[in-house]
């Protein structure tokens, strides 16, 4: 049996891939990428208490979370391809209309 | 007539004159010319005839009346109220008041006719009637009080009537401040008289004070309170050391110098000194400080008045000379020669200044003697006129100034308060007054005229700037005598200045006013006097009439008949001639002393430290600071993604860092 911190662990480990690819990438795509990986690290969590406190509850949570992300990659990359065709990049720090 | 019936009708002369002010300051403006007259004239002629019915059916049995009209203020057991109140003093002032604002809003008429603010003149003419009727009817200081600060009102808009010009509005600001200080003494006086006596009603006070003792030894409360009134009193009355701003009034247009400045207004401190009388009887040293300040006030005026060349202007000191005249009467406790020479004043002086304001219309806004002369040939009638006010003012038998003048230096040698020191100096006085009257009307009346003869410009240039009153038809530059509207004032005032001063005779003047003024040892110390010192009287008598004499001698010589030796003796004196044309620099001593302390305090400490430097320095201070917060904090929200997320992450990590940490703990 793994033990739980290992999970977790991991979990931080791809989380904090997650932010720091969030923060350092420029390509859109690639920021969308790391909120899903957030996202999954979030949920490998919620997996791993589910099953070491034998509740159920945190499996159902990975459901709605997964389902959410489906409908979030659905709306993000309409948007992306919505901006690709009009600004002809995917670099986020050329969409920079709202700046000062 | 009875009280009863009588009494209801004090209220209603001074307020048909507000109903006039009120009534041409609102609609005026788009009234006609002879609508404005009529209301003006209407309601002033009213209160006169109210006030000539009150006086034929005034029995000095029933008198004084009073009328409460309505309650002011009721605090705790301290009552004040809307009292008018009329006796002998009160009925003397009444008719004055009345009698020649009546005749100068007649006289206005023709003077102002041609101004665009006609209007807004007749009807500050008509405030300045209200509230100078409502300071003599008062029956409390308080309401005294607001007579006394309203007629400063009337005179400080009427200065400044001309306000584009500069010098005008200046000359208002300087009698209003000048005033001020007056008024600060004044309201002292009133708060002292209030702690003391818990009232202001004059008989209240007056019953209160009788009993006490006189305060011979030290100066006590009443010698404080006297001396205050007197502050009050030299302020509105220009006395030294606050007479300065009555010559700069002249700026206002001259009916106004006639009715505020010499008739009426300035007789206020006279006024109130002798209403005030029973605690000035009960404070000599008080009663000592007024007539010092007088007979100095008198001499010192009319020493300026020699020297100067505006024709205003010396009429100007003369009115202040001749106030001190009045407070030197009041000063020895001859209250009543004090009035009777206010009242005889106001015709002559009324007169002087009418007439004045006739020669100035007449020869288009020149008010420099200099540039007069012979204008007895031109205007007649003025030159008629105005040879009896000289004539009255110099204290010729059997003018009017003769009567009160004398009255008043026979009093002031004769009085228990008074000595020979006073009558010296008003004698002195007397002698330089007739001599600087004289040689103005020597330099008016005689000789030949020196006005340039401008053609059609009418020669206004000397006034540049001044809206000119003067701007009627008459092409010509030659002078010319004054329409009928204001020759017909001057008439009336000559006939009063002729026969004003026979009330006198007799002694019916004073006791008519006995009544009022009998409270104090003064009468009983006459009656026995006056047999003894018949002769005395006839002689002091003559030797001011000599000085009037010497006095016109002294003008004709220089003026008349050797015009050239006046200006080689100004030359011989060099500096005192110098000192006196300037006033002795008064003026400018007093904008060392006080204005540019104050001027330069205000602008330093007060503008540049405290206003610039802490005030403004907190506000803006505290704004650029959030400035320069803001400037920095808003590179934090700088629309670049990663940087928001930098931050969210930032702070996610600091929440769990401080849960972390709680949570070891």
């Amino acid at each position: 049996m793994v033990p739980l911190t290992y999970y977790l662990l991991l979990s931080g480990i791809l989380f904090a891939c997650g932010v720091l690819g969030f923060l350092i990438k420029r390509n859109i795509i690639t920021i969308f990428m790391s909120i899903e990986l957030m996202l999954n690290g979030v949920n490998l969590s919620f997996v791993a208490f589910a099953a070491h406190w034998h509740a159920l509850s945190g499996q159902i949570f990975v459901f709605f979370v997964m389902v959410v992300a489906a409908a979030e990659a659905a709306v993000g990359l309409a948007i992306i391809i919505a901006v690709y065709r009009t600004r002809e990049t995917l670099n986020v720090d050329q969409v920079n209309l709202l700046k000062l | 007539m009875t009280p009863e019936k009588l009494s209801p009708l004090l209220c209603t002369i001074p307020l048909l004159p507000l109903a006039g002010a009120a009534i041409n300051g609102f609609f005026g403006r788009k009234s006609s010319r002879k609508a404005i007259s009529a209301i003006a004239l209407l309601f002033c002629g009213l209160a006169f005839c109210m006030a000539l019915f009150i006086a034929a059916n005034f029995s000095s049995a029933s008198a004084p009346y009073s009328f409460p009209l309505a309650h002011w203020i009721r605090s705790g057991n301290f009552t004040v109220d809307f009292d008018f109140y009329l006796d002998q003093l009160s009925l003397v002032m009444l008719l004055v008041v009345t009698g020649v604002g009546f005749l100068i809003h007649i006289y206005s008429v023709g003077y102002m006719w041609d101004d665009d603010g006609y209007y807004r003149f007749m009807s500050y003419l008509n405030l300045f009637m209200f509230f100078m009727l409502t300071l003599v009817l008062a029956k409390n200081y308080l309401l005294m009080f607001i007579g006394w600060e309203g007629v400063g009102l009337a005179s400080y808009l009427l200065i400044g009537f001309w306000f584009v010009k500069d010098s005008a509005a200046s000359a208002g600001k300087k009698a209003f401040i000048v005033n001020r200080i007056g008024d600060f003494g004044f309201l002292i006086a009133l708060f002292l008289i209030i702690k003391r006596f818990g009232s202001l009603d004059f008989t209240t006070v007056f019953q209160a004070v009788t009993p006490l003792a006189k305060e011979t030894s030290g100066a006590g409360l009443l010698t404080a309170i006297g001396i205050l009134l007197m502050v009050g009193a030299a302020g509105k009355s220009a006395q030294i050391p606050l007479y300065v701003w009555l010559p700069d009034a002249m700026e206002g247009p001259t009916p106004v110098s006639a009715l505020i400045h010499a008739a009426t207004m300035v007789t206020a401190g006279v006024y109130m000194i002798a209403r005030s009388h029973v605690i000035f009887e009960h404070a000599p040293m008080a009663l000592m400080v007024v007539a010092i300040i007088g007979t100095l006030t008198a001499l010192f005026a009319a020493t300026i008045g020699i020297a100067q060349t505006d024709i205003k202007k010396v009429l100007a000191y003369s009115t202040v000379s001749q106030l001190g005249y009045m407070f030197m009467a009041c000063g020895v406790a001859a209250f009543s020669a004090g009035i009777f020479h206010l009242m005889t004043h106001a015709f002559f002086k009324g007169l002087l200044f009418l007439a004045a304001g006739s020669v100035i219309h007449g020869i288009g806004g020149e008010q420099d003697m200099r540039k007069m002369g012979g204008l007895r040939v031109y205007m007649p009638w003025t030159f008629l006129t105005m040879s009896i006010a000289t004539f009255a003012i110099a204290g010729f038998w059997p003018l009017a100034g003769f009567f009160s003048k004398d009255e008043i230096l026979w009093k002031a040698y004769s009085s228990e308060y008074g000595s020979w020191v006073f009558w010296l100096l008003g004698v002195t006085t007397a002698f330089i007054t007739s001599f600087y009257m004289f040689r103005l009307w020597f330099m008016t009346f005689f000789g030949d005229y020196r006005g340039a003869p401008a053609p059609a410009a009418h020669g206004h240039g000397s006034r540049a700037g001044a809206p000119a009153p003067h701007n009627h038809d008459h092409g010509q530059g030659e002078p010319h005598e004054s329409p009928w509207v204001m020759l017909g004032p001057l008439a009336i005032l000559a006939v009063l200045s002729v026969i004003g001063g026979w009330v006198e005779i007799g002694g019916r003047f004073e006791h008519f006013l006995a009544p009022v003024f009998q409270s104090g040892g003064t009468e009983l110390a006459t009656d026995t006097a006056e047999a003894a010192s018949k002769t005395t009287e006839y002689l002091l008598m003559a030797v001011s009439l000599l000085a009037a004499g010497l006095g016109f001698l002294l003008s004709w010589t220089l003026y008349y008949r050797s015009p050239g030796v006046p200006a080689r003796i100004a030359e011989g004196l060099g500096g005192i001639y110098r000192a006196v044309a300037n006033k002795y620099y008064v003026d400018e001593l007093y904008a060392l002393l006080f204005v540019k302390p104050v001027v330069d305090g205000s602008t330093e400490i007060l503008w540049h430290g405290v206003d610039q430097g802490v005030i403004d320095a907190t506000v803006n201070n505290s704004a650029d600071s959030a400035r320069h917060v803001s400037d920095k904090l808003r590179h934090m929200q700088s629309g670049n993604l990663r940087s928001y997320a930098g931050w969210v992450a930032a702070g996610g990590a600091l929440v769990i860092a401080y849960m972390v940490w709680m949570g070891v703990r």
